[in-house]
């Protein structure tokens, strides 16, 4: 069964038809050929496909794409404005966080995202005190950047790719 | 227009990061073929080893969007003398469980997935043979190992060297089966045009993709262009064609029209290789002092039935320490598995887990810094070879790191600190990997307005390489950075050998180098030094081997130092820190060189304590096969990495004086966590990976 839909995009809208199965992931890679969003596996384990959805960070390979309605969907690409690269997009290429790049819109996207819930007040597994207001330290970079596999394995570069924007956002003291 | 040593050395950011991050740098699905792609999807075997008895296609056939289905008995023909496993559907029998039976082109990837599960397939299934073990009687030593190594090296009186030791360690190591897992599933586009083929394809080497698909279509190479200018990760698994090319030509080729096959996540852990699993048994017979006089050390690994795969495991216990008495041993068996391929540093991953960790038994029984012991056993030549070193630090290596870890005062006893709950110890291992250098050509074009185009088909996997060799050829030229347009990832460049064996920088940096001196002695002979209004073009390159091969060992070398915590009371592993010094030759780019030792290093702590492929010996069938189930190292299992490494001048190995980095990283990575692990807690676990289970079996042993 097909559906016409309309994906607003990095701040474009796209009308389009589609198959009640598609996911936001395939939708973009393979009709609207937006591949900033990366598949690694589909299912939601890997991480590569992050985008936000009106701000907040989706596996968007779990996501279908009739359901997405108004909302605003942000890839990697659509953070830089103006041709301008978002911080993270500095950050990361500053301490070389990354090697394959596969994985990394997804991160960044996670980094915005997960920035976002700390300014958000949002605690994570590794919060010691959920009342106070989130500190991003190293160990909750890491705790909150968990859903985001890299299999070439920059961790230790994406932490401190982060830890320099969340400190400049001010949610890392 | 300063110096030629300029760039190389230089932190120089990625030339392709800005892409990257955004995510605007093409990956082999995010091509344009020129038309509107279909989609393929597979139909996997269910058993592990017999034959497809029935297959009906129709329910299939039949559904609106369905361009075909592909079988055995329709499929485009292929060459007969095909490796088994890529002789995708030209016979009905089934080698080992997930292997393609049927495919399905469809307009859509919705159409094509739902058309997969109504193809309706039986089997006359026969029990797979899955299981590894050192009784089998059919164990076999192959002719020679991966890469050209002999099967077994045996030198002087092992036995008797052992029975007359003052001390011996006799240990048997298990590694399981592992899953290279890129995070980019291998993907192919495919568009013929008459006799013409092109694919946009994740690999390795575009041209060793080549040569597969040209094989099985029986076409010229002229015929196949493969391009490849981004790939999200390797690892190994894309170094060699596996059966996703040929599906994806074989389904453009039967309905005419380009087409897209993109693994998905399971099919990763059938159709593109794994590295085998391992028993090893290492025997060290030593003087009371530590100096080794007897090195044993045999493995037992397996193959597919379909083709011979012989990793070389035991290969670095060949150049690592000093003994009179030595013997390496691997033999096969050959089971109803995939075929392996390699995976980060084949043999040497596996084989150092086992020799690094038995060293470190050894310092136990004699009760002995295990650094001091290594250094104790350090050879002056290569100890099989009996030739001299092009260069070697490990010692080097050994004593930086343990002077940036913080090792001396360390006691050596196990199981002495505790901090609350957790168990705290630390571990060293050596690193090792050898030095090759590949045939490579390279085209170098000099336009009158300053500018080069800089041409050869390799291959940045991640590595860096973009970056890496744009520093060589400015350099070379002796220009800057921007006046160099380099091309790689494509297969009607000039040839060269695919991103493996760390053979990429010495390699097509040697290219580049030899390349850029010809155009120079060209100009400064033909042209008065100036580029003439026309341009001027040269074609270069390396034969293969450093001409000093023959006569000098050639290797990196590095020592890892791991702090491991274990929680007493549930066996739960952390690695919060770690040093790692790497002796690797002339590092090209400081800033992807730590990136490359980096992951190396964490892929090692992730083998060590997460990563094994279960197989259910009743069925042949990979249980875990996702990443939710095949467990890699996340961020949070990722503490502080200290990366260092030495400055080496070897002039012997190539032009440029590089190593190759990386897959040193990897090697000896698991064994000095293993060996932390033991300290921190004196359980030895010697079949990884050390999952927390693992803690209470050796607690209470039953």
């Amino acid at each position: 069964m097909d559906s016409e839909i309309t994906l607003r995009v990095d701040g474009a809208a796209h009308e389009l038809t589609v198959d009640v199965r598609t996911t936001l992931l395939d939708a973009l890679r393979e009709r609207l050929r937006i591949t900033s969003p990366k598949k690694g596996c589909d299912h939601g384990q890997c991480g590569a496909c992050t985008v936000l959805l009106d701000g907040r960070r989706v596996n968007s390979c779990l996501v279908l794409a009739v359901t997405v309605g108004e909302s605003e969907v942000t890839t990697s690409d659509g953070l830089a404005v103006d041709g301008e690269p978002h911080a993270l997009h500095r950050s990361f290429v500053d301490r070389d966080a990354f090697q394959c790049g596969y994985c990394t819109p997804g991160q960044i996207c996670s980094a915005a995202g997960m920035i976002a819930e700390a300014r958000a007040g949002w605690p994570s597994a590794v919060t010691a005190d959920v009342t106070e207001a989130p500190n991003l330290t190293d160990a909750e970079i890491r705790e909150r950047m968990s859903g985001n596999l890299c299999r070439c394995a920059a961790y230790a570069h994406i932490v401190p790719a982060v830890a320099a924007v969340a400190e400049a956002e001010g949610v890392r003291r | 227009m300063t110096t030629t040593e300029r760039l190389i050395g230089a932190a120089v950011p990625r030339i392709d990061g800005p892409a990257k991050v955004r995510g605007t740098a093409p990956y082999a699905f995010e091509h344009d073929p020129g038309e509107r792609f279909a989609h393929v999807a597979v139909v996997l075997s269910t058993v592990a080893r017999g034959r497809v008895s029935a297959l009906d296609p129709a329910e299939a056939e039949g559904m609106p969007g369905v361009l075909a289905v592909l079988t055995p008995a329709n499929a485009p023909r292929l060459a007969d003398d095909l490796e088994p496993d890529l002789a995708v559907l030209q016979s009905l029998d089934v080698h080992y469980r997930g292997q393609i039976v049927a495919a399905v082109v469809a307009e859509t990837s919705e159409i094509a997935r739902d058309a997969v599960a109504r193809v309706r397939v039986e089997y006359a299934a026969e029990d797979p043979d899955v299981a590894l073990g050192v009784d089998r009687d059919d164990l076999y030593a192959p002719e020679q190992l991966m890469a050209g190594f002999a099967t077994d090296s045996v030198i002087g009186d092992v036995d008797g060297a052992l029975a007359a030791a003052a001390v011996t360690v006799d240990a048997t190591y298990e590694t399981p089966t592992q899953h290279n897992n890129p995070i980019e599933t291998h993907t192919t586009i495919a568009r013929w045009d008459g006799d013409s083929l092109t694919v946009w394809d994740a690999n390795q080497g575009p041209h060793t993709i080549v040569r597969g698909l040209a094989q099985a279509f029986g076409l010229d190479p002229g015929q196949v262009r493969v391009i490849s200018p981004y790939v999200g990760g390797a690892f190994g698994s894309k170094a060699f064609p596996h059966p996703n090319q040929i599906m994806a030509a074989l389904a453009a080729k039967a309905v005419d029209r380009a087409v897209v096959y993109e693994l998905t996540r399971p099919q990763m852990f059938t159709l593109v290789g794994h590295r085998t699993p391992t028993i090893q048994r290492v025997r060290l017979g030593a003087d009371a002092e530590g100096r080794l006089a007897a090195i044993s050390h045999e493995v037992v690994e397996h193959t597919s039935r379909i083709s011979e795969f012989a990793e070389q495991t035991a290969t670095p216990t060949r150049v690592l320490y000093a003994a009179p008495h030595r013997r390496t041993t691997h033999r096969l068996a050959r089971l109803d598995v995939p075929p392996p391929t390699i995976m980060r540093a084949p043999g040497e991953t596996p084989g150092m887990f086992a020799l690094e960790s038995a060293m470190d038994e050894l310092a136990a029984e004699l009760g002995l810094d295990p650094v001091e012991l290594r250094i104790r056993n350090e050879p002056d030549r290569d100890p099989e070879r009996d030739v001299p070193w092009s260069s070697r630090n490990l010692v080097q290596c050994l004593r930086t790191g343990a002077e940036r870890f913080g090792w001396a005062g360390r006691d050596h006893r196990p199981r002495q600190r505790t901090e609350g709950r957790w168990l705290v110890g630390t571990g060293v291992a050596a690193a090792t990997y050898p030095a090759r250098r590949r045939k490579a050509e390279c085209r170098i074009a000099a336009s009158g307005d300053g500018r080069y185009v800089v041409e050869i088909d390799a291959s940045d996997i991640g590595t860096g390489a973009w970056t890496a060799l744009s520093q060589i050829a400015a350099d070379a030229l002796r220009v800057g950075l921007d006046d160099v347009e380099l091309r790689i990832g494509d297969s009607r460049l000039p040839f060269a050998g695919g991103a493996g064996g760390s053979t990429g920088l010495a390699s097509w940096g040697s290219a580049i180098v030899l390349t850029a001196r010809d155009l120079q002695r060209r100009l400064d002979e033909e042209h008065g030094g100036q580029v003439p209004a026309g341009g001027l073009t040269v074609d270069g390159g390396v034969d293969g081997a450093s001409p000093h091969a023959e006569t000098h060992s050639m290797h990196s070398f590095g020592a890892h130092f791991v702090e491991v915590r274990v929680d007493r009371d549930t066996g739960e592993v952390r690695v919060p820190r770690a040093t790692s010094v790497y002796a690797a030759g002339r590092i090209v780019n400081a800033r992807t060189a730590r990136s490359q030792f980096l992951g190396g290093f964490t892929m090692g702590l992730s083998m060590a304590l997460h990563e094994e492929t279960v197989t259910d010996e009743r069925l042949g069938h990979y249980v875990n096969h996702d990443l939710a189930e095949y467990h890699v190292a996340t961020n949070a299992d990722v503490g502080e990495i200290d990366i260092a490494w030495i400055d080496e001048d070897d002039t012997l190995v190539n032009e440029l004086g590089v190593k190759g980095i990386g897959e040193i990283g990897i090697t000896g990575a698991a064994a000095a966590v293993a060996n932390a692990y033991w300290h921190a807690t004196g359980l030895r676990v010697r079949d990884l990976p050390i999952t927390p289970d693992k803690y209470f079996r050796e607690l209470r042993p039953a």
